[in-house]
């Protein structure tokens, strides 16, 4: 069953000179994760505010839980949770009493629906009676998290709410996740950091208003078109310059420790010449293998295209 | 004064009442390094880079940037260096060329030097056509390398980057590092702080602090060695889990 079927939907802001969503499509299934994959700009929060109905669409339509974003909007708010990328609690209300702010409004209790943000509340709750402008950054997160769970949505949007968190928190609130999806939540995700799209089951990348790619992140990754090799030598920043300048490599960009290449007629004889040229530049201890892409070599090869 | 550092710290500290945000830390820069100055919220990083920048006064410890010293010499050592973060950089309701002609003024810059380098970074840039343009107009990721390009005007000894690289596309990310590594290979010492590792790779080494403490420093590559880990990000992982701070 879809829960949510995106069609067409377009949306400009005039004022600024953006096309902040064009044509876009997406159906997301009942109980799915699915991720919402760019960079700033791409229009992922256009496109939650679309489907949470703070915003119209100038055209396309949208259903959301089997209730239209325009005619059935009241039905919506009542379905889902949302929590945006920009912190908007209360926060000169304490932790508690912004959850049982929420929990009022949705006309249920926190005490009814506990089971659901018990995992999550536990870490905030020796806190319960701080201000919530006074929490970090990973404390206020929870707390947005358990105010968007609190009325036990059908659907949860979240908007970036592992942008500016470190790497142990950012697992933490995964883990948080993959927990809500066993309780049958529709969950979708918008997220800068391309690692995460592993964690999806499926996602969209998206760039400028436009998706570039839907699918499984196993199946975009095994979409990649070419081989693709990771190369690294003793002086790395020389190699990314040196590499830029053979004419028979497509393309090369840094990745950490690598740098990945694609080569216009790949074989084991380019390699080997590849190989002979960078010995020739001076280069020493040098690495090459073949590699598997990550989300971000597809996001990268789909943007250049 | 030592000049094969850009930034000394001895024992440096800060502490708000009884809450210590950086903790005797000792650390010694290198000019023309690429410094990646990484740790968990709430590690202590924020504190540390306000006070390297003159902008707040150590509880205890010593530091000298670009061989100034932080308690004495902050107005100097403000025109040593550049700054530029994901949240603060340029003004949005000015134009191209009069935002860099405002910071290179900031920055000291004569009028003949100012003309010469607003003219010099806009065709490096690529800028022509926007000249003229609100940056409000511009996409991000050409703000940010204006937003750059701008913190280096005056050829500074160091520039102190916070987060410059937040979310930005894959690309424009990559031909931001671009630019930090040319001005490194101009001498110009970079200090950076980054919550994507695999740009802590391309430092040549990085500090992670946790608990207002640094528990490693060293190159990339040998912290791998040392906690017998494939990637940064397991690097960080393990150091920043056992982080006691409450946030």
């Amino acid at each position: 069953m879809k829960d949510i079927i995106v069609e067409n939907i377009c949306k400009s802001f005039p004022k600024e000179h953006i096309q902040a969503l064009d044509d876009i499509n997406i159906e997301v299934e009942k109980g799915e994760l699915f991720g919402l994959i760019g960079p700033d700009g791409a229009g992922k929060t256009t496109l939650f505010r679309i489907l949470t109905t703070l915003l119209l669409a100038d055209s396309g339509s949208a259903i959301v839980n089997g209730s239209d974003v325009v005619k059935d909007y009241k039905a919506i708010r009542r379905k889902v949770g949302y929590m945006p990328g920009k912190f908007s609690l209360y926060q000169d209300l304490s932790v508690e009493e912004n959850l049982s702010f929420f929990a009022t409004i949705f006309n249920t209790s926190i005490k009814e629906n506990y089971d659901l943000i018990k995992d999550i509340y536990e870490h905030i709750e020796p806190f319960k009676n701080r201000r919530a402008g006074a929490l970090s950054g990973g404390m206020k997160q929870k707390l947005a998290l358990c105010c968007a769970l609190i009325h036990r949505p059908e659907v949860l949007f979240l908007d970036e709410p592992t942008t500016g968190v470190d790497t142990v928190s950012r697992k933490e609130f995964w883990d948080m996740l993959k927990r809500l999806k066993m309780e049958g939540i529709t969950i979708i995700v918008s997220t800068p950091y391309m690692d995460e799209a592993n964690l999806c089951e499926r996602i969209a990348l998206m760039q400028k208003g436009k998706i570039l790619s839907v699918n499984t992140p196993t199946h975009i990754k095994s979409s990649f078109p070419d081989p693709l090799f990771a190369i690294k030598t003793e002086h790395m920043i020389k190699l990314l310059a040196d590499l830029r300048a053979i004419p028979e490599i497509k393309s090369v960009h840094s990745f950490g420790e690598y740098h990945h290449i694609t080569l216009n007629e790949p074989s084991e004889n380019e390699l080997q010449l590849l190989h002979q040229t960078l010995a020739n530049d001076k280069h020493e201890a040098i690495d090459i293998k073949k590699i598997e892409p990550e989300i971000e070599d597809c996001f990268i090869q789909l943007m250049s295209n | 004064m030592n000049s094969e550092h850009a930034i000394i710290t001895d024992q440096l500290t800060k502490s708000f009442g009884s809450f210590t945000a950086v903790d005797h830390i000792s650390f010694e820069v290198k000019r023309g390094e690429i410094f990646g100055f990484l740790g968990a919220n709430g590690a202590g990083k924020t504190t540390a880079m306000r006070m390297l920048c003159g902008l707040s006064k150590p509880t205890s410890g010593s530091a000298t940037i670009a061989g100034f010293d932080i308690y004495k010499d902050t107005e100097k050592i403000k025109t040593k260096i550049g700054y530029m973060s994901q949240k603060f950089s340029l003004y949005e309701d000015l134009t191209v060329k009069e935002n860099i002609r405002f910071f290179g003024g900031i920055y000291g810059l004569s009028n003949k030097a100012l003309k010469l380098q607003t003219n010099k970074l806009i065709d490096t840039l690529g800028l022509e056509s926007q000249s003229g343009k609100l940056v409000a107009s511009l996409p991000l990721g050409w703000k940010q390398k204006l937003a750059f390009s701008v913190a280096v005007i005056h050829e500074p000894s160091i520039v102190f980057l916070d987060e410059p690289t937040g979310g930005v596309d894959p690309i424009t990310r990559r031909q931001f590092w671009d630019l930090i590594y040319e001005a490194a290979q101009r001498g110009i010492t970079i200090f950076v702080t980054t919550h994507y590792m695999d740009e802590a790779e391309y430092c040549d080494r990085v500090s992670m602090m946790v608990d207002g403490k640094i528990a490693a420093l060293d190159s990339p590559e040998k912290l791998k060695l040392k906690y017998n880990v494939e990637s940064m990000d397991d690097v960080f992982y393990h150091l920043a889990r056992a982080a006691k701070r409450g946030e």
